[in-house]
């Protein structure tokens, strides 16, 4: 078996470290120089951080593979530093049975970038209504542990009290996009000052607020596990805060895009900002900054969500709502956490890999570095910056808001399982 | 720069003008006298007084602005529209006298005809100017001209009046 | 003054007083008996409208003719948003046809200032409404009407006070005018209900009054907004009695106003909802006069922006060897 060493690599704790990889695993944890004989790697002066776990993308398949499909979702995945992405089930048709989560599953098999694992849908077509074969999905041999109507908003509570009860079985999740649909009609962008001055309808803090207060009661009084998907709001971070000091038992994601982005950027009735949750002001940045420091949100999730130039080329109001961001992710969180010192590394390797992989209940992923540890790895030049492209995105889709802005911190290799797939920033695709 | 008509001179050239425009007219009956703003609206409204005061009875008289009649819209910055007054009982069959100070490439009095041919029909028109530049660039001539400068294309010839810049005279800027 | 009128924001108070000083001289040419210039001979002005309104289109079309312009009229109901040809394609069929300025209406808010600030064509963008956004040439009228009773010969509306009487939260009308009244020196009270007005409001530069017997008598100008009787079913008010009886202007608040007050609606009005009969036919009301100011305000607007503005690049290339200027 053909052994590999990363020499010179540096952990997110500081540490000098070279990682051994034989076959899959890693083999040998050495801080000298390790023994002849070994392919070498000198990585001096990189990161080596565990590969990234993304709780949170749309990956379009099956039926909107026009946007993005498993396969080029997991080639943004690893470009972006990812060894496990989560597939939501808002696909056509919607993942709500074992058939349509076992196709998804083995769509990443065949892929074979990175782990994609399924998310199963709470109710029948995301419908609000029936619950879906939930035991099925978990049972399936994509082993579903997180559900989620994402996109949709599980408003009726008594159909939210029962799915919490039923995941019990199996230590599963429900994973809640938090979205009062009687106050967000037609809602086109954070309601306030801004939404005023632009015209367009207003999204109010209190919708998402609102469902996250009560699910939080809910979670509370059938001992359940809930997760809040994409946090926007300094009242939704409050809330949450709240919860945990009670000792519920509820996480929370946070998107890269909200900690960077203000709803001012809609001026431009642009709708390459139009997003859900939406973008909100300066104050809620700052508390979802702080919430993710403090360890309130548990979690970075991309929400990556592709769509095609049409469908942002077009008015405001007509465009899709959504943002892509495996491939921003990680720098944009060392632009807005680390280079403001509100974390170091070993909190981003927290929030980005360890905690996800807890949370979605990924076994093999969010590892430390141990031996016998899949080789899941991802090697970062903390020091580079680069700018977005659009145009070299390696996602279907080009719908980002961060092209032609300048970001710290390169990804340059990417271990998954022991197989280079990221070589100097190139994706290295299966044969 | 170089001084060419002085106050005295412009006043002896206007007042020959009024007589020369009576005489032509046989008397001021049928006249309507039109200043193109700014400059030669003043001068018309000198003009016109001294018709009055020479026939001893008012003239009617008014303002023409002909910026909205410009052939050159697209090559400069648009200006705020001045004043256009026509008297009362309009155009139709007087003898109409257009008055501006400088009369150089003959566009701005086309833009007059034209402007003047959607109000209505004199019986004739006729062109008072302070001062001839030459360089004309269309086959438009004066009938009453205070002073024929010759110019080069490169000068810039100055029209003071007392009403707005302080003092009457005529000035040539540039290389003589 | 910016190449396109998208919103009052766009311009500055010396663009804004230029524009009323302007339309003033124009509509004393359109008085006297030029019915038309020959400003804007040769330019091509395209009235797109994605939604109906036939006050407006006519308005800008007599605008752009009594400059002489060629007018095209492109209607295109149903647009991207009822999946018909997107917003960009009819950009690129107007830049095609060599449009200098776009005037478009269009249902959702920013939609002007899409087809501005794409590089789909090249000429100016006006905006005659864009959802609940803005309407700038209908300010500007409201304005240029109100300057020329109340304030005859001065520049702006320093002092007056103006109620913007209905539903601001969907008004493009209400935002465009608090934006002008306010450059132009005005005070400005909004009078509605809570629900109909945005959330946000407190950032705009006005007073808030929440019946229209609290401003009616202090007020210089009433501003009646159309109200749609569709908004009770969104919950916005319980019932057209209800709304009527403290927010509509009817006789008895008519006689509370001070006798040089104006009376001003944008139209079309609802009659016996928010304005009276009375009130709308009363002397007071400008309302019939607001319109035909509409079309020197914008012969004021097309001059501004499209004198002195070159051709667009495809234009030039067609048309250099023909036209000698």
């Amino acid at each position: 078996m053909s052994k590999l060493t990363l020499i010179g690599g540096i952990t997110a704790a500081g540490q000098k470290l070279n990682i051994t990889i034989s076959g899959n695993k890693i083999s040998e944890l050495t801080i000298d120089t390790p023994v002849a004989g070994n392919e070498i790697l000198d990585i001096t002066g990189s990161l080596i951080i565990p590969g990234l776990v993304d709780l949170h993308t749309h990956l379009r398949e099956p039926g909107k593979e026009d946007a993005e499909n498993v396969e080029s979702g997991s080639r943004a995945a690893v470009k972006g530093g990812y060894t496990a992405i989560s597939a939501m089930p808002n696909t056509d048709p919607v993942a709500d049975t074992a058939g349509v989560v076992e196709q998804v599953f083995s769509l990443g098999k065949a892929a074979g970038l990175c782990d994609v694992f399924p998310i199963g849908a709470v109710t029948q077509g995301q419908r609000g209504g029936q619950l879906a074969e939930i035991l099925a999905m978990a049972q399936s041999a994509a082993k579903v542990r997180m559900f989620s109507d994402d996109g949709h908003c599980v408003f009726d509570p008594l159909v939210m009290r029962r799915a919490l009860e039923y995941v019990k079985m199996f230590d599963g999740v429900i994973a809640q996009h938090a979205q009062d649909p009687r106050l967000t009609i037609d809602a086109q962008m954070n309601e306030g000052e801004i939404s005023a001055k632009l015209g367009l309808k207003g999204w109010p803090a209190v919708a998402e607020e609102a469902i996250i207060a009560r699910d939080i009661l809910l979670t509370d009084h059938v001992q359940s596990r809930l997760h809040i998907c994409h946090v926007t709001t300094a009242g939704g971070v409050e809330l949450i805060r709240w919860a945990k000091s009670r000792g519920i038992n509820v996480t929370a994601e946070v998107t890269p895009h909200h900690l960077l982005l203000t709803d001012d950027l809609a001026e431009s009735y642009d709708p390459i900002y139009k997003v859900n949750p939406p973008l909100r002001n300066v104050r809620d940045v700052e508390a979802l900054r702080e919430g993710l420091a403090d360890g309130t949100i548990d979690i970075v999730a991309t929400d990556h969500a592709p769509h095609p130039t049409e469908s942002k080329e077009c008015e405001w109001q007509a465009a899709s709502f959504g943002m892509i961001g495996l491939e921003t992710a990680l720098s944009v969180v060392v632009k807005t956490m680390i280079s403001s010192k509100l974390m170091n590394w070993n909190d981003l390797v927290d929030r980005m890999a360890i905690a996800p992989a807890r949370i979605g209940g990924y076994a093999e992923q969010g590892k430390e570095f141990a031996l016998g540890n899949f080789a899941n790895i991802t090697v970062v030049n903390p020091n580079k910056t680069w700018i977005v492209n659009k145009d070299a995105s390696m996602s279907k889709s080009r719908n980002t808001p961060f092209h032609g802005l300048e970001l710290p911190g390169v990804i340059t290799d990417v271990f998954f399982n022991g197989a280079r797939v990221l070589q100097d920033e190139k994706v290295i695709g299966k044969i | 720069m170089t001084n060419v008509m002085n106050g005295a001179d412009i006043s002896r050239a206007l007042r020959r003008i009024a007589h020369e425009i009576i005489e032509r007219n046989r008397g001021s009956e049928n006249l309507v006298i039109l200043g193109i703003p700014t400059r030669g609206a003043f001068l018309s409204a000198r003009v016109a007084d001294l018709i009055a005061e020479i026939e001893e009875k008012p003239i009617r008289r008014g303002t023409l602005d002909i910026t909205m009649f410009r052939d050159d819209l697209r090559m400069r910055a648009p200006k705020a529209l001045l004043p256009t007054e026509i008297p009362l009982g309009g155009i139709e069959g007087t003898d109409l006298i257009i008055v501006d100070d400088v009369f150089f490439s003959g566009r701005t009095i086309r833009a007059a005809l034209d402007a003047l041919g959607e109000m209505g029909r004199p019986k004739t028109v006729q062109l008072a100017v302070l001062v001839d530049r030459g360089h004309r660039e269309l086959p438009i001539r004066a009938d009453f001209v205070g002073k024929n400068i010759p110019t080069s294309r490169d000068e810039i010839v100055k029209v003071h009046l007392t009403e707005i810049d302080g003092s009457d005279e005529v000035l040539i800027e540039g290389q003589r | 003054m910016n190449r396109h009128l998208l919103s009052i924001n766009d311009l500055t108070y010396e663009d804004a007083v230029l524009i009323l000083d302007t339309a003033a001289e124009l509509a004393k040419i359109s008085d006297a008996p030029v019915k038309k210039l020959p400003t804007l001979r040769g330019r091509t002005v395209v009235n797109l409208f994605f939604e109906d309104s036939t006050r407006t289109r006519i308005s800008f079309e007599a605008a752009a003719k009594r400059l002489s312009a060629d007018v095209i009229n492109f209607s295109a109901k149903g647009s991207s948003l009822s999946k018909g040809e997107s917003l960009k394609d009819t950009a690129l069929t107007l830049q095609a046809m060599g449009a200098d300025a776009v005037i478009i209406r269009h249902g959702a808010s920013g939609a002007p200032a899409r087809l501005a600030d794409q590089q789909w064509m090249t000429g100016s963008v006006i905006n005659a409404g864009d959802g609940t956004h803005e309407h700038p040439t209908q300010a500007l009228l409201d304005a240029f009407t109100i300057r020329k009773h109340l304030r005859p010969g001065q520049k702006d509306l320093s002092g007056l006070k103006v109620a913007i009487v209905g539903d601001v939260l969907h008004s493009r009308v209400a935002r465009s005018n608090v934006l002008l009244l306010h450059k132009l020196g005005a005070i400005v009270t909004l009078v509605a209900p809570p629900t109909l007005l945005p959330v946000g409001v407190e950032s705009w530069p006005v007073e808030i009054a929440f019946g229209l017997d609290l401003v009616v008598a202090k007020s210089d100008v009433v501003m009646m907004l159309r109200i749609q009787r569709e908004r009770m079913a969104d919950l916005f008010f319980p019932s057209e009695r209800e709304y009527s009886r403290q927010f509509g202007l009817n006789g008895d608040r008519l006689k509370m106003m001070q006798p040089t007050a104006l009376v001003m609606h944008p139209g079309p009005m609802n009659r016996g909802l928010e304005i009276s009969a009375d009130s709308a036919d009363s002397l007071q009301s400008v309302i019939v006069e607001q319109v035909a100011n509409g079309v020197s305000v914008r012969m004021a607007v097309l001059y501004l922006l499209l004198g002195g503005s070159p051709l667009s690049a495809e234009n030039s290339k067609v048309l250099s060897d023909k036209v000698v200027i």
